[in-house]
């Protein structure tokens, strides 16, 4: 019934990590690049699941549960991080902050 | 075709076009929006490999709890859109987007390197991916890491109470 190969699911991820990695590279905005490291998690997460269904083991989904946790102590953080950037420098341009610039 | 691989193309579709319109868009309340309905997406595409647990924590554990809190900073920072740098921007973008598409061919290539022939599901993945199972094995051969992850939510709510405060003295 399932007629669906383990190497669309892994083509997918693939696709969608070095979306987010273009994103990462090419964005200036410190919440929008936070956002493209979820979705390279994301696509990672779903490799992950793909194989522990197609394979019938368990760690992959457990592995998804921890990085989920894991993503959101990084959410949190990142976020107080951003703020306390913009409270200090007034701005979340990346590219403006060059305090440890040489 | 099945039901299945119906759904699994579509949501494949909706998950890349949001994640690009995630990454193009110049507000951040757009890419926000982008990035939940690719959360949903994502969440549908765990229903079609049997991950049923997954797919519900997805949407609240993504789409649900961190979405809002980065929702939240952007209108904490009252964000307006980004604008363009002169011309120094445009060949970080192309080199930029020239290594991530490197990146991408290469993970492609070499996740294609070898043909794993799997075409079925395995005959147990109902059973896996259901929430009796997940919280047993969770609860007793991962029941060291499910502690130690406890510890780290801790230790990254104190440490976002100590970043987002104003001045510590006071």
């Amino acid at each position: 019934m399932q007629s669906i190969p383990l190497e669309y699911y892994l083509a997918l991820s693939g696709v969608l990590f070095s979306i987010g990695a273009i994103g990462v590279l090419t964005r200036r905005n410190a919440i929008i690049i936070f956002m493209c490291i979820e979705l390279m998690l994301n696509s990672v997460n779903l490799t992950l699941v793909a194989f522990s269904s197609f394979l019938g083991n368990t760690a992959g989904q457990i592995f998804v549960f921890f990085v989920m946790t894991v993503a959101a102590a990084e959410a949190a953080i990142g976020l107080a991080i951003i703020l306390a950037l913009f409270r200090n420098k007034q701005t979340i341009y990346v590219d403006e902050v060059n305090l440890m610039r040489w | 075709m099945s039901l299945v691989s119906g759904a699994f193309f579509v949501f494949a579709l909706c998950a890349v076009a949001s994640a690009i319109v995630m990454v193009t868009r110049k507000s951040p309340v757009a890419a926000a929006v982008g990035l939940i309905t690719h959360f949903f997406c994502l969440s549908g595409l765990y229903l079609t490999l049997q991950a049923q647990l997954l797919a519900a924590l997805q949407i609240l554990v993504y789409a649900g709890a961190i979405m809002v809190l980065v929702t939240f900073v952007i209108m904490l920072l009252n964000l307006g859109e980004e604008e363009k740098l002169a011309q120094k921007l445009n060949v970080r973008n192309i080199v930029g987007i020239v290594i991530a598409g490197l990146l991408g061919v290469q993970i492609i290539a070499f996740l294609m390197m070898q043909r794993s022939e799997l075409t079925q599901l395995s005959p147990n993945a109902e059973v896996i991916g259901s929430v009796n199972e997940l919280g047993r094995v969770l609860f007793t051969d991962y029941l060291f890491p499910f502690e130690a992850v406890s510890l780290l939510l801790l230790a990254a709510v104190v440490g976002a109470v100590v970043l987002a405060k104003r001045n510590l003295e006071a």
